[in-house]
């Protein structure tokens, strides 16, 4: 608690010295309080990679399911919904991605990406809108077969979670 | 003088008046105060002695006892029995949760994962109480917080000073080493205990512990690293009681003393400072006058 | 928290402002150059003290308040969650915990510095009974959170002190169903419980306000028990008092620490470590220790309607001491039978906490009447005839002949200390 004295000879050492280790103190005081808000061991043990099973997914199929509280989508496309999804013109993209970076070698047909808009976190519809991927109904956004963005104010594509196969039908998310 | 006397005075009220007011243990007589690692401002768990004590839980008191609050990843936290994370999600693995419901509204069964809790061995409470002859086998998870005896006189003052506070420990081994024949012109009902130390001395619960009954792991030279006795296995489970109940121990412990460090440092500082500030003021206006 | 300031600001934002809202010129005027009593001592660092208490008290609860679960199914598991899994959630719950303790040692200091030095006379009785109110909110608000994390204690502590209220004829068992929101102390009851605690620390705070407010109307009490009259008599609040105010908080934290870190249960008790089950009551069932001296002389009658008047009657007996204190004389410093009256009354007081937590029976229930009768000996007849058969020492004529003897030192005091005119009346 230095003083605030007028005149700043009065301010030696002392004061500065109590005054600094005062406030060293306030502020780790402050430390738990801000961290405590942050996600407790639980919640993070929780979030340890959760394994799905694809059999029962059909094509042209999207399910939900959830990681970490996060919705995902894991759609089973059909052979046309993949061909839309690698022919297009990467240029004419808002987010340029190609459909092989979104989706596990040899797996062409499976796509695994989060379930909420990348605009405030709606949930689009899927199966709809002009390239048959997803339609946001909050701002309208449109997704194609691939959950890239195409019409905006969605800014970026659906992120892919990270995930991998463990074999031909079931998958490790996380 | 009269000061030092006021302040003596305030002491002895604040300290009297902060009775803990533990409960007798109904007749039975004071477990005897054994030392604890964790005991006193430094005092740590022995990650190895936790190691034994879990193992006595596993084999023995988890065949009857829920620890619900105790979660396999626990087991391999920091100031704790300390396995590693790859023994505690192949432990955990040997155990089956439930979970569910599925797709088809189904509940099943899956292996365990470290973020699972203890499962209990029954289904639920009634169960509990039913497969152990109307006795509930108490939840172990806060248990060594849960239990205590009556210090007296002057005891609980000294106790704030010399840090004494366990007494739920040393209540609770020795409980599991006191079972002994019943003196004389005691009866002790058909499916009942007589145990020293349990209040009112008869207790459901059977000797839980023989000598033998649990082997702990071997030293280099391929003898148990500590005796395979009852209070041996007493002294262990006890310490893993206790961490369980109070698993952040070590952290407050360490905290505890970088605040305390801080704290007299400030304390210091402010001292000096207000001696600084009042020195320009004449008369004994910093010595109160009582 | 009166009168008008001599804050001046000095940047023209600064003067734009306080001419809008001169909340600087407010705090300048009652915590800055604010004129205390000299001759305050240590005993007087407390009233701070509580204040930290009560911030302390308000800010680790918000944050428990995020975690916890007023629900008779997860209450005590919710707890034992912020015990082990939330980020320093031991600290916090330790630290609200104990620092009820801590708020209750700091009040009970402060109420017994206030009966000493005769700080409930005349012209601060409001002060005193604003005192009393904010005593009788914070012991609610600790038997409420008490029970919240729905152990044992908690469940009978709540079943015990709601069933006081039964007491009463006629109206008492419906009173006492409308405090359970049903026919025991069930969910609803948790659930009020918990709202009515995190309610009630903002009711306190409010009284606090007017209690400072009125506490500088005419300023502090002081050892001596004489008003200040000159500038001589008084320094500024900042930096004096705030620095000692801050040396004694310090050491009042350093306690309260070595409780948190290295005896965190020895305060509570062990069956609260039990999750509540209303088909046994724990062997011995006793509230908190700043509960025990009331809860002696509720169990002291053998009447269930006088013990439950008795108690309240205890503490509505401090409401009206400023008129039962009939001498003139505020310090017990120049009152030497009161003096001594005042450390047996403090002895009585002690004994009876110890007594509360003995069972009733036997020789406890003796001692616990003939310590109740004389806690209220003390202030039905001591003090009344005190005042009016005791002779008391001379009294000084100024705090500044107090502290530094006859006729004081005018020059010393107006080289040193920069004391400020005494602005405010």
């Amino acid at each position: 608690m230095a003083t605030t004295a007028a005149e700043p000879t009065r301010r030696d050492f002392l004061y500065l010295a109590t005054g600094a280790v005062g406030a060293i103190g306030v502020a780790a005081v402050l430390w738990p309080f801000i961290s405590q808000m942050n996600p407790d061991a639980d919640t993070i043990a929780q979030g340890a990679p959760v394994d799905f099973d694809l059999t029962p997914v059909a094509e042209g199929q999207i399910v939900k399911l959830f990681w970490r509280g996060k919705l995902i989508f894991v759609r089973n496309r059909t052979p046309a919904e993949v061909k839309a999804a690698e022919d297009v013109n990467l240029a004419s993209l808002i987010d340029p991605q190609a459909d092989s970076a979104r989706v596990k070698k040899g797996h062409a047909n499976w796509l695994v990406v989060y379930g909420n808009c990348t605009h405030l976190g709606c949930v689009p519809l899927g199966n709809e809108g002009p390239y048959n991927g997803w339609v946001c109904p909050c701002h309208g956004s449109v997704f194609d077969t691939s959950g890239r963005v195409r019409v905006g104010p969605a800014p970026t594509n659906l992120p892919v979670p990270p995930y991998e196969f463990v074999s031909d039908t079931k998958i490790k998310i996380g | 003088m009269k000061r030092l006397t006021f302040i003596r005075a305030a002491l002895a009220a604040v300290v009297m008046a902060a009775s803990p007011a533990a409960f007798a243990a109904g007749t039975a007589p004071q477990p005897p105060s054994m030392s604890w690692s964790w005991s006193g401002p430094f005092g740590q768990y022995d990650a190895t002695q936790l190691q034994r004590g879990f193992k006595v839980f596993r084999e023995v008191c988890a065949a009857c006892h829920s620890a619900e609050y105790l979660a396999f990843r626990n087991l391999s936290q920091p100031g704790g029995p300390e396995f590693s994370a790859a023994q505690v999600k192949a432990l955990a693995e040997e155990y089956k949760v439930k979970a569910g419901p599925n797709d088809q509204g189904e509940m099943y069964e899956r292996p365990a994962r470290p973020a699972d809790h203890w499962p209990s061995p029954f289904p639920n409470r009634e169960a509990a109480t039913a497969a152990n002859g109307g006795a509930y086998p108490p939840d172990l998870s806060v248990m060594a917080k849960a239990r205590t005896y009556e210090r007296g006189f002057p005891w609980f003052v000294f106790d704030i000073f010399t840090q004494f506070q366990e007494q739920g420990p040393d209540y609770l081994a020795a409980l599991l080493k006191g079972y002994t024949d019943p003196p004389a012109g005691v009866t002790v009902p058909a499916g009942k205990y007589y145990n020293t130390y349990f209040p009112g001395h008869i207790i459901a619960m059977p000797s839980p512990l023989n000598d033998g009954a649990i082997e702990y792991p071997k030293g280099a030279d391929g003898r148990p690293q500590a005796p395979e006795t009852v209070a041996q296995y007493a002294k262990d489970v006890t310490a893993f009681m206790m961490w369980m109940a109070e698993p952040k121990l070590e952290q407050r412990k360490e905290l505890g003393l970088k605040v305390m460090i801080f704290l007299l440092v400030f304390a210091g500082l402010l001292y000096f400072t207000k001696k600084k500030i009042w020195s320009k003021v004449e008369g004994d206006a910093h010595g109160p006058a009582f | 928290m009166s009168g008008h300031s001599t804050y001046v600001p000095k940047s023209a934002v600064g003067k734009w402002f306080e001419s809008r809202l001169p909340i600087m010129g407010l705090i300048h005027s009652s915590f800055v150059v604010f004129p205390n009593p000299r001759n305050l001592n240590y005993l007087w660092t407390f009233g701070g003290i509580l204040a930290f208490m009560l911030v302390s008290q308000i800010l680790t609860g918000v944050v428990l308040a995020m975690h916890y679960t007023p629900h008779v199914d997860f209450a005590f598991s919710s707890v034992e969650k912020i015990m082990r899994d939330v980020n320093y959630g031991w600290l916090l719950r330790y630290l609200h915990a104990n620092g009820a303790s801590m708020f209750f040692i700091a009040v009970y200091v402060h109420i017994f510095r206030g009966l000493y030095y005769g700080s409930y006379k005349a012209p601060r009785e409001i002060l005193w009974i604003l005192g009393v109110i904010i005593f009788l909110l914070m012991m609610a608000t600790a038997f409420m959170g008490y029970v919240l994390p729905w152990g044992q204690m908690s469940f009978w502590g709540a079943t015990v002190i709601t069933n006081l209220f039964s007491a009463f004829p006629i109206v008492g068992e419906s009173i006492v169903t409308w405090l359970w929101g049903g026919y025991s102390v069930a969910n609803p009851t948790l659930n009020r419980f918990f709202s009515l605690h995190y309610l009630m620390p903002f009711m306190i705070a409010g009284v606090v306000v007017l209690h400072i407010w009125a506490l500088h109307v005419p300023g502090s009490n002081n050892p001596a028990g004489v008003e200040k009259q000159t500038a001589k008599d008084t320094l500024p609040f900042h930096p004096y008092f705030t620095v000692k105010d801050a040396f004694a908080l310090v050491c009042f934290i350093i306690m309260f620490s070595w409780f948190v870190f290295y005896t965190p249960n020895y305060l509570g008790h062990a069956d609260n470590y039990i999750p509540a089950n209303p088909a046994v009551t724990p062997a011995h069932i006793v509230p908190e220790w700043y509960f025990l001296p009331f809860y002696a002389i509720l169990r002291a009658v053998p009447d269930k309607l006088g013990g439950v008047l008795l108690m309240f009657g205890a503490i509505a007996v401090l409401v009206f001491l400023p008129w039962l204190d009939t001498s003139k004389v505020k310090s017990a410093k120049y009152r030497p039978l009161f003096r001594q009256f005042f450390w047996v009354f403090a002895i009585v007081c002690v004994l009876l906490g110890w007594v509360g937590a003995k069972p009733a029976e036997g020789g406890y229930i003796l001692l616990a009447r003939v310590l109740t009768a004389y806690y209220f000996a003390h202030f039905l007849i001591i003090l009344p005839l005190l005042g009016l058969f005791e002779t008391p020492r001379k009294v000084p004529a100024s705090i500044a002949e107090a502290v530094l003897g006859k006729g004081g030192s005018a020059n010393a005091m107006a080289a040193g200390a920069h004391a400020e005119p005494n602005t405010k009346g």
